[in-house]
């Protein structure tokens, strides 16, 4: 069984989100590069854990991105990814990215694509469904669980206002969420093991992008915090009432 | 042309958020000076023609039972075809869990470029130009869509649903269906409560509430007030409460009117998945929490003590 799972990188949780060349580029300035946590905690950590409950399944990781996305791709080889694969672009529009992955995928004879349920800077968690309908296959997004039984694959999906068990037939794109697997730190003979694993650096196919990012903004900052004694929670209620019109 | 609006039914009625959606579609509608039209799939046990009253003119319906249950390749097929026989240029969904999954399947069968987590109207002087939400909620991106026929999702919470005066024909809509690769086996819904990214009020707490027993506080609060509750993810990684109320960056987005956070200390990702609150109160015993500088109205002092006073207080204006 091959697995491919689409590893993104993404800025620091706690990075300070600021823009340069007149609000049109990302600040990179002193900011910290990791995996999308989707990616890393949940579709990757999943993928490993079928692996070491069968060794018959292989791994192997895609991430559209120059060189800088090496160290990210050598941190999830460490985690336990078999190989990797770069396509040697500068990511664009989710669907030039999908484009690439697709064109990947098509060759690779991959029985599960994962991917992350959005990637936490761009938020465009549409990845997953644009892979699948490129390769006309069934994809299940926001999966929770994900279970492999012989012939039989269970998943659960969040749903509108609950959730869904179901069962599918291989190949197959899932997008992955909290519930798949817990976060994990590599250990040390993964990281000199992924020293040698191959990550191999393909070319982009010709693909469109049909969006294209004009410029970024900042919410405005908040007035400031009004302050309320504890002892008076009735002058609570009313600002939520008469000033703030909430309740 | 059209503008094509997607009108989401759950157990057999009409979504609140779809019509935030049609109210927000038939807008554009106006300003691209074309017809604002609705799509719906599945059985529905509400009036369908009330719709009207939001602006849309016509409503195409695919009443098969067969479609009340989401499966992204054929509503993906269906609204592909619609898309073509209206000439729709523009596709309209919610960015909410059947959005996420349907959309993205349909931009690649349409080579339509798609914008998802609009906030706003989009500007359509110059180009077709959407604003969205990007670094989970920290900040906004303008985007150019440059395809022929578009899709947008739009967040919850961010437009008003306005009622209008008008009138919507319905026109059903014969369709195939191939069978499914995905077998549902079961549907679990968690029923009675107001789901979460629907919500106009959250009440959530975090850590500061010591455990699961003194929960009571809480919901008790949030009962008053009809809100939906939250929780940070160090509660739901206890299991204090359910998975489905971690609301941050990686747990549920949520953009309610008003938002109190009780006990948390307002880590930056917890924040990153409440900041499009309209209005945020924080309870913390702690001064410095970093929290009270993304407040409107803060209280600082000790839950246990505030809780059972606010919740009365709020009952007490509520019955009156
Ligand atoms: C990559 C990453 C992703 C993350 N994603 C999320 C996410 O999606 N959502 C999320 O919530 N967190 C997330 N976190 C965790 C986040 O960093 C914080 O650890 C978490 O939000 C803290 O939860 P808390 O505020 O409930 O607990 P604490 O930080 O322990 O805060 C408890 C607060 O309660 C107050 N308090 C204590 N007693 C009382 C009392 N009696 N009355 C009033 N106040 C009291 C304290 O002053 C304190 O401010 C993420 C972390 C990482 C690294
Ligand atoms: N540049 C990329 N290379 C490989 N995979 C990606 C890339 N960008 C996004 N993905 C995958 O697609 C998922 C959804 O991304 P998005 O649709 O941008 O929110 C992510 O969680 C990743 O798994």
């Amino acid at each position: 069984m091959k697995i491919l799972v689409c590893v993104s990188k993404s800025p620091d949780t706690t990075a300070k989100v600021a823009f340069t060349d007149n609000n049109t580029k990302f600040d990179n300035n002193g900011v910290q590069w990791i995996i999308n946590p989707y990616d890393e905690w949940y579709a990757l950590v999943r993928a490993i854990e079928l692996k070491e409950a069968n060794a018959a399944v292989t791994i192997h990781l895609i991430t559209v991105g120059l060189a800088d996305t090496d160290p990210i791709i050598r941190k999830a080889l460490a985690l336990g990814g078999d190989e990797a694969i770069r396509v040697n672009v500068e990511s664009q529009d989710s669907f030039f990215i999908a484009s690439q992955i697709a064109e990947v995928a098509k060759t690779g004879s991959y029985d599960l694509i994962f991917t992350g349920k959005e990637t936490i800077d761009f938020n465009g968690s549409s990845i997953g469904g644009m892979v699948a309908e490129f390769l006309q296959l069934p994809y299940i997004s926001l999966a929770t669980k994900f279970d492999l039984k012989e012939s039989v694959t269970t998943i659960t999906k969040e749903i509108e206002g609950g959730e869904e068990i179901c069962e599918v037939v291989l190949p197959i794109v899932v997008s992955c969420q909290k519930g798949m697997a817990e976060a994990r730190i590599p250990n040390m003979r993964g990281i000199m093991s992924a020293r040698t694993k191959p990550l191999k650096v393909v070319e982009p196919v010709i693909a469109n992008s049909l969006t294209s990012i004009d410029n970024f903004e900042l919410p405005p900052a908040k007035a400031g915090v009004k302050l309320i004694a504890a002892d008076n929670v009735e002058e609570l209620v009313r600002l939520l009432r008469e000033e703030a019109k909430v309740i | 042309m059209s503008v094509l609006i997607f009108v989401e039914i759950a157990d057999g009625r009409i979504k609140k958020t779809a019509l935030e959606l049609i109210s927000y579609g038939a807008k554009i509608a106006e300003l691209l000076n074309v017809s604002a039209q609705a799509v719906v799939l599945g059985t529905t046990q509400d009036d369908l023609s009330q719709l009207g009253n939001y602006g849309v003119k016509k409503i195409i319906h695919a009443d098969n039972e067969k479609l009340n249950q989401v499966e992204a390749e054929s509503y993906t097929k269906i609204i592909a075809e619609i898309v073509e026989q209206t000439a729709a240029k523009l596709v309209l969904f919610s960015n909410n869990i059947t959005g996420k999954s349907v959309a993205p399947r349909l931009s690649v069968r349409l080579k339509a470029g798609l914008v998802s987590g609009a906030v706003a109207l989009p500007r359509i002087t110059n180009g077709f130009v959407v604003k969205k939400t990007v670094f989970s909620g920290k900040a906004y991106a303008h985007v150019s869509i440059n395809s022929d026929v578009k899709i947008i999702t739009l967040n919850q919470n961010t437009y008003p649903a306005l009622a209008v005066e008008g009138t919507a024909v319905i026109e059903k809509f014969n369709f195939e269906i191939s069978t499914s690769k995905i077998k549902i086996i079961a549907i679990n819904k968690i029923s009675g409560e107001i789901p979460l990214t629907e919500a106009e009020i959250v009440v959530s707490a975090g850590r500061g509430l010591k455990g699961p027993e003194n929960w009571g506080l809480v919901t008790g609060l949030a009962k008053v007030l009809n809100a939906a509750t939250a929780c940070s993810r160090p509660v739901a990684d206890a299991n204090w409460r359910p998975h489905n109320e971690h609301v941050g960056q990686t747990g549920t987005t949520i953009a309610p009117t008003l938002y109190f956070a009780i006990g948390i200390s307002g880590a930056i990702q917890h924040l990153a998945g409440v900041n499009r609150s309209k209005v945020i109160v924080v309870i913390n015993k702690d001064a410095e929490a970093p929290f009270f500088k993304a407040a409107d109205y803060g209280i600082i002092g000790d839950a246990f003590e505030i809780l059972p006073k606010l919740t009365k207080a709020i009952s007490d204006i509520k019955n009156t």
